[in-house]
């Protein structure tokens, strides 16, 4: 393993921060860990970087212990949450740092520095300030300045937090390819889970300084371990039920559930297009609260005569106007028994 | 970092500046107090009772008092409405003028002295004009000790107001609140530590006030520092100077006190944004009066003393600045001109340990992890601003006289005395500057490979740079006025510039008279043009200053 988390804790004043963490990164592997703020995920990464004490555990890098390693000398990267630019440097001087604290001769940096920057798409800009650089323009000098000393393990705290969408989405595709090409191992912090699922092979989810659910994006956003990673995915649809066989009993009445399912009390989560809309008599009636346009589809926000709000997603040619009656049906294929 | 290897950092750093407090502070103090309360080597403290229950004393102590209140209050009255003038109103000249306002408070307390005996002292601009003379009266002190702190109000309010976002108060009116409501609830409440922390700082330094009171006080008028003066170099009543000692020291070690809690204050989050955005042409004619008030005040209280100062070292041509050429005037075993090269070779000295012993406790201050008892040290580093110099540079000479510290005849007793009143400066200078550096950068360096030493060097020194250069100027500027402790500890045959004036004034004569003018306009250029290069270095947002 090229980075073990091993019982990893810290504490802020008696609050566990990271609470007996435990965690595998192979080499080549992207890791995203995905959590709300204040769940510990930045921690996790200053305690792997070495600007974060542990207060007990101990973080291996390639097997070998770092508690006395300070953490100029641990060969991991860090690109900052706002990138932390060296204001009185130029480009070249902020991406050439790390070569020049490794003693590399003048040449080499020029060379190296002339690369980097090629390959975050930003070439011939050495010369250039940071004060004069856009947003996205930083996150890649950031980068680059990141990737210059060769880590054997990158890191990248929120790495696309301040960016606009399009941006965004644009930069998510570029890194997971330039990642692949160089086969770097990462490990990533994030809150946002398309960010995460875009990025990752493997995604963590983290919640009040523990690990909530490891897994590949498709493994977690199929089957989230539990309500707070399931509601933390997005999905409002998650309510206590009693489970008999491949039928739940719940809020809603009856719902069914795959075969088999975990039995007894348990929780329920009904993906939004497992909730179809069907005639007011033939299913459980609601009355249409509100919609909103999420671009491919509306999701419905439905308020039944008792019971938790239900969502479902339609297409926006079949979406019901808001004060509409209509019923509800419950697809089993698109059911999870939580627990 | 672990916690360990930060604290050893930390002791590290903060070694030598304790050491040379220790040394050359407060030991010489503790050895004044003791020589001066210890009878037959029992401690007499009931002295203490005694000398405060003196009449004479208690007439100075309210004098002190009185004195240094009205001095703040007249200082806020007059400097109040520049603080609002140079933060939110754009006129041509501004940034010449701000420097203009600065000379005052970097000039020694000596030629401050004597430029107002020259505008309102006996044969002065006034005494000639109407035949008013104000040298006699208790004016002469006041307007001396506005000229010499209007800068600090200017600076420490002014600075924090044009950095008040100005939509802060357009949010308030959006509110429903008035002109003036949204300043009094909005920019005021912001603008009241500054002005309380202006106000203690002002209060301070009147209230040690020694230079300017000795020269224009006479007979009549002395503060705490002066009766010390008197009692040690005059009467030689080592006890009575030692209970005023610490008289001062209680007083001024509650108003630092008070001073930490505002800064501390002051300190809480407030939206601060670029001053340069923050002001605009003058509109209406409110505005334009108040630019033109201010403008008023500062040519009459500020620039005519110094004017008038230069007029009169010129009486005659350059006469009294080629006298200052010869050594047979009598006052001094060498020729006064001789004091120029003194001071600035002892400030070159001093600012050069000011900033060695300041740069380090800030480093150390600075650290995110620096608990209670480094804070602690904070305000301890400020105590030079306030305890007495004559006590400190007598105490130079009474603790400093023995092995294993014989130093009585070095050069460097000099420098070290007043690297001690620097000190403050430089800690106040860069302390903010080094907080203001993101910690995450230090880090981003860390990761980057960087040892803690480089780290420092790459990150902290190119962004400070500017400060320490700011910081060694303030220190140069005031190692060369300092005066209390030097007139102890020069050497006759090494007079600094201060010195010199001073000695030249107490001795009857024009000549004697004319030369305390010319040594003065020197001393004024001198610091001037110090301060005008620290000017063009500087921003807003540099330093407490």
């Amino acid at each position: 393993m090229l980075l073990t988390l091993d019982a990893a804790t810290v504490r802020f004043g008696g609050r566990a921060v990271l609470d007996a963490v435990g965690l595998d990164v192979a080499e080549h592997e992207v890791v995203c860990v995905l959590g709300p703020s204040g769940s510990g995920k930045s921690t996790l990464l200053r305690a792997v970087a070495g600007l974060q004490p542990l207060d007990s555990g101990r973080v291996l890098l390639d097997g070998h212990d770092q508690a006395r390693v300070p953490a100029h000398r641990r060969g991991v990267g860090l690109m900052f949450q706002d990138h932390q630019l060296f204001p009185q440097r130029d480009v070249g001087g902020n991406v050439a740092f790390g070569l020049r604290m490794r003693g590399a001769s003048k040449a080499r940096q020029d060379t190296e520095t002339g690369e980097l920057l090629e390959l975050v798409g930003l070439p011939g800009a050495a010369r250039r300030a940071v004060a004069a650089l856009s947003g996205g323009e930083q996150q890649r000098v950031a980068l680059a300045r990141a990737l210059a000393p060769r880590p054997r393990l990158l890191m990248l705290d929120e790495p696309l937090g301040q960016l606009d969408r399009s941006l965004r989405e644009r930069l998510v595709v570029e890194l997971r390819e330039l990642f692949g090409r160089l086969g770097t191992t990462v490990l990533a912090v994030t809150h946002d889970q398309g960010e995460a699922f875009a990025l990752a092979d493997r995604v963590v989810v983290m919640r009040d300084g523990r690990i909530a659910q490891t897994g590949t994006p498709l493994d977690v956003w199929q089957r989230p371990a539990d309500e707070f990673v399931a509601r933390f995915l997005g999905f409002g649809n998650v309510v206590p039920a009693t489970v008999e066989g491949t039928v739940a009993v719940t809020p809603w009445g009856k719902v069914p559930v795959p075969e088999g399912s975990g039995q007894g009390t348990r929780t329920l989560l009904v993906r939004p297009a497992g909730v179809r809309l069907v005639a007011v008599d033939a299913g459980l009636p609601c009355t249409v609260a509100a919609r909103t346009f999420q671009g491919t589809h509306v999701t419905v926000h439905l308020q039944p005569q008792d019971g938790p709000r239900l969502e479902a997603a339609c297409t926006l040619r079949e979406a019901p106007a808001a004060g509409d009656a209509v019923g509800v049906e419950f697809d089993a294929t698109e059911t999870v028994v939580l627990d | 970092m672990s916690g360990r290897r930060g604290s050893a950092a930390r002791l590290g750093l903060m070694a030598l500046p304790v050491a040379f407090f220790a040394v050359f502070f407060a030991w010489p103090v503790a050895a004044i107090v003791a020589r001066g309360l210890k009878v037959d080597g029992v401690w007499r403290f009931g002295r203490i009772a005694d000398v405060v229950a003196q009449s004479d004393i208690r007439h100075v102590l309210w004098f002190t008092t009185w004195q240094a209140l009205a001095s703040t209050a007249l200082t806020l009255l007059a400097a109040l409405p520049a603080a609002y003038v140079f933060a939110r109103l754009d006129f041509p000249g501004k940034q010449v003028l701000r420097a203009v306002v600065t000379v005052p408070f970097v000039l020694p307390t000596v030629v401050v002295g004597t430029a107002f005996l020259a505008l309102v002292g006996r044969g002065g601009l006034l005494d000639e004009l109407w035949g008013v003379r104000l040298d006699t009266t208790v004016w002469a002190i006041l307007l001396a000790h506005v000229f010499f702190n209007y800068a600090v109000v200017v600076r420490t309010v002014g600075g924090l107001w044009a950095q008040l976002d100005p939509r802060q108060e357009e949010a308030a009116r959006m509110l429903g609140a008035s002109a003036f409501g949204s300043w009094r609830k909005v920019t005021l409440p912001a603008l009241a530590p500054a002005v309380a922390a202006a106000a203690l700082m002002v209060f301070l330094f009147t209230f040690t006030s020694f230079g300017v009171v000795q020269i224009l006080g006479g007979p009549t008028f002395a503060t705490l520092e002066v009766e010390i003066y008197r009692q040690t170099s005059e009467i030689f009543d080592l006890s009575t100077a030692a209970v005023l000692t610490i008289v001062q020291f209680a007083a001024v070690g509650s108003i630092l006190a008070v001073h930490a809690w505002t800064v501390r204050r002051r300190e809480s989050a407030l939206r601060l944004v670029d001053p340069s955005v923050t002001a605009r042409r003058p509109r209406g004619t409110g505005q334009w009066a108040l630019l033109a008030g201010v403008l008023a005040s500062i040519a009459v209280l500020l620039v005519l003393p110094l004017a008038v100062l230069v007029r009169r070292s010129l009486d005659g041509g350059f006469g009294y600045y080629r006298a200052l050429g010869d050594a047979d005037g009598g006052t001094f075993l060498v020729a006064p001109i001789e004091s120029v090269v003194n001071s600035l070779e002892y400030a070159a000295a001093a600012t050069a340990f000011a900033v060695l012993i300041g740069g380090l406790a800030a480093a150390a201050l600075a650290r995110r992890d620096a608990g209670r008892l480094v804070r602690g040290f904070d305000a301890l580093l400020m105590l030079p601003l306030g305890v007495s110099a004559v006590t400190v540079g007598f105490g130079f000479l009474i603790a400093l006289d023995r092995p294993p510290l014989d130093l009585r005849q070095s050069w460097i007793l000099v420098p070290l005395a007043q690297a001690l009143v620097g000190v403050p400066f430089v800690v106040r200078t860069m302390l903010p500057v080094l907080r203001a550096v993101d910690e995450r950068l230090r880090e981003a360096a860390a990761v980057l490979g960087a040892a803690p030493w480089r780290v420092w060097r790459e990150v902290d020194l190119p962004l400070v740079r500017r400060a320490l250069l700011i910081a060694a100027g303030f220190a140069f500027a005031v190692s060369l006025g300092e005066f209390g402790a030097t007139v102890f500890i020069a050497r006759p045959d090494n007079p600094t510039l201060p010195v010199a004036v001073a000695r030249l004034l107490s001795r009857p004569g024009d000549l004697n008279y004319g030369q305390a003018m010319a040594l003065s306009t020197i001393l004024m250029l001198v610091c001037a043009g110090a301060l005008l290069l620290l000017e063009r270095l500087r921003t807003d947002r540099t330093g407490e200053f």
